[in-house]
C-alpha cells in the first residue's frame, strides 16, 4: 500500500481520456487500494480517479461515509462506469485535488444510475443521489480527461435550479 | 510585488476590458481576482493587481485608455492583510418579490446583526414596467451557522413579502 503523488493542473495527462480496464488480475487490485489509500490521504477524502495519479485507466473510487455516514453506497470501486440514467440538476461548488485551492460552482445531475464493473469485472449498478452523485460525476468527469474547470458556471445562471430537465 | 484594488467605470462599449488590461500588461502589472460587469449602461471593473513600481506609473501607463475612452480610474494600495483571498462561501441566501424600496437594506440589516459576512451579492431589476420584481442572489459566511440566518430572515417574508430561501454551499473537494 502506498499514497501515490496527485498530478496537478496543467498536467497534460489529467487531459487525456482513459481506456478501458481489460485486466482484472491482482496488479490491478494493488493498484486500487493504492487508490483508496491516497484518497484518504487526500484532503477531501471522498473521491478519486485514477488519471489524477497518472494511470489513464477507467477506474474511479467513491466513499462518501465522512460525509454522509451511512446513508450512502460506503466504499465504491468504479471500473469502466457507465452514466446510464440522470435526472434533476443542481448547483454545487466542487473544489478538486488536481485543482488545488480553487473552488467553483458546477451543475450535476441529482441522481444517477451507474454501471460499472467491480473490482473483480462483476457487473454491478448503483443508483446515487445528491453528494454521493456529485462525486461520482466529479470522478468520472476525470476518466474523460475533463476537469470541474470544463463545468464552471457564472454565479448568475444558477439564480434558479431548473429541476424538470429530463433527458 | 505590491498589490493594489483598481476600480475603472466608464460607459459601455466594446474594447474597455481589452485597453485597461493591456495598458496594465505593458506597466508589468498582473491581474488577480476581478470582477467586471455592465451595469446601468456604464462597465464596472473592480480587480486586485500586483505593481512593480509605484502607483503613479501604473496611472501613467493607464492614461492613454482613460483619455480614449472617458474612463474614470481609482487605485488603492492594499495591505498584504486585506488582499488574502478569505474564506470561501458557506451560505446562499435568495430573495426575490415585487420590487419596492427597503428589500436590500432590510435582508442585510438582518444578516448584519448575526455576523453574516457577504462575500458576493448580485441584483437584478425584472419583470414588467408595471410590476416590477427584485431578485437578489447573496453569497456569503454565516459563523452563527445556517439555522441563525433561515431565524432571522423568517419574519421578513411577511413583514416585506418576498420569497426567501437559504441555501447551504458546501464545498466538495475531490
Amino acid at each position: 500500500m502506498a499514497v501515490l503523488p496527485i498530478l496537478t493542473y496543467p498536467d497534460p495527462l489529467l487531459q487525456r481520456p482513459a481506456v478501458a480496464v481489460a485486466n482484472f488480475d491482482a496488479e490491478l487490485r494493488a493498484f486500487v487500494d493504492d487508490l483508496i489509500e491516497t484518497m484518504r490521504a487526500g484532503p477531501g477524502g471522498v473521491g478519486i480517479a485514477a488519471p489524477q495519479v497518472g494511470r489513464l485507466q477507467r477506474i474511479v473510487v467513491v466513499d462518501v461515509r465522512a460525509k454522509l455516514g451511512d446513508d450512502c453506497h460506503g466504499l465504491m470501486v468504479l471500473v469502466n462506469p457507465d452514466l446510464i440514467a440522470w435526472e434533476g440538476v443542481a448547483v454545487g461548488r466542487e473544489g478538486c485535488m488536481s485543482v488545488p485551492d480553487f473552488t467553483g460552482n458546477v451543475i450535476r445531475a441529482e441522481q444517477i444510475r451507474v454501471q460499472a464493473q467491480d473490482i473483480h469485472g462483476e457487473d454491478r449498478v448503483y443508483e446515487c443521489a445528491g453528494f454521493e452523485a456529485r462525486a461520482v460525476q466529479h470522478e468520472m468527469d476525470h476518466l474523460d480527461g475533463l476537469l470541474f474547470l470544463d463545468r464552471l458556471v457564472s454565479r448568475k445562471t444558477d439564480l434558479f435550479r431548473r429541476k424538470v430537465y429530463k433527458r | 510585488m505590491s498589490q493594489a484594488l483598481l476600480t475603472v467605470i466608464g460607459e459601455d462599449r466594446p474594447g474597455i476590458v481589452a485597453a485597461v488590461t493591456q495598458a496594465l500588461y505593458t506597466a508589468g502589472c498582473s491581474i488577480g481576482d476581478a470582477s467586471m460587469m455592465r451595469l446601468g449602461g456604464y462597465f464596472a471593473i473592480m480587480q486586485v493587481l500586483s505593481y512593480p513600481q509605484d502607483l503613479g506609473a501604473v496611472e501613467m501607463a493607464l492614461d492613454a485608455a482613460v483619455k480614449r475612452l472617458n474612463l474614470r480610474v481609482h487605485l488603492d494600495p492594499l495591505s498584504s492583510v486585506a488582499a488574502d483571498g478569505g474564506a470561501a462561501p458557506d451560505t446562499r441566501v435568495t430573495v426575490f418579490g415585487a420590487d419596492r424600496p427597503g428589500i436590500v437594506a432590510s435582508v442585510t440589516a438582518a444578516l448584519a446583526s448575526i455576523g453574516f459576512n457577504i462575500v458576493d451579492l448580485e441584483s437584478e431589476r425584472s419583470g414588467s414596467p408595471e410590476h416590477p420584481i427584485y431578485i437578489m442572489v447573496i453569497q456569503g459566511r454565516a459563523p452563527a451557522g445556517i439555522a441563525a440566518v433561515q431565524e432571522v430572515l423568517a419574519p421578513l417574508r411577511e413583514r416585506e413579502s418576498i420569497d426567501i430561501g437559504v441555501h447551504p454551499l458546501e464545498t466538495v473537494v475531490l
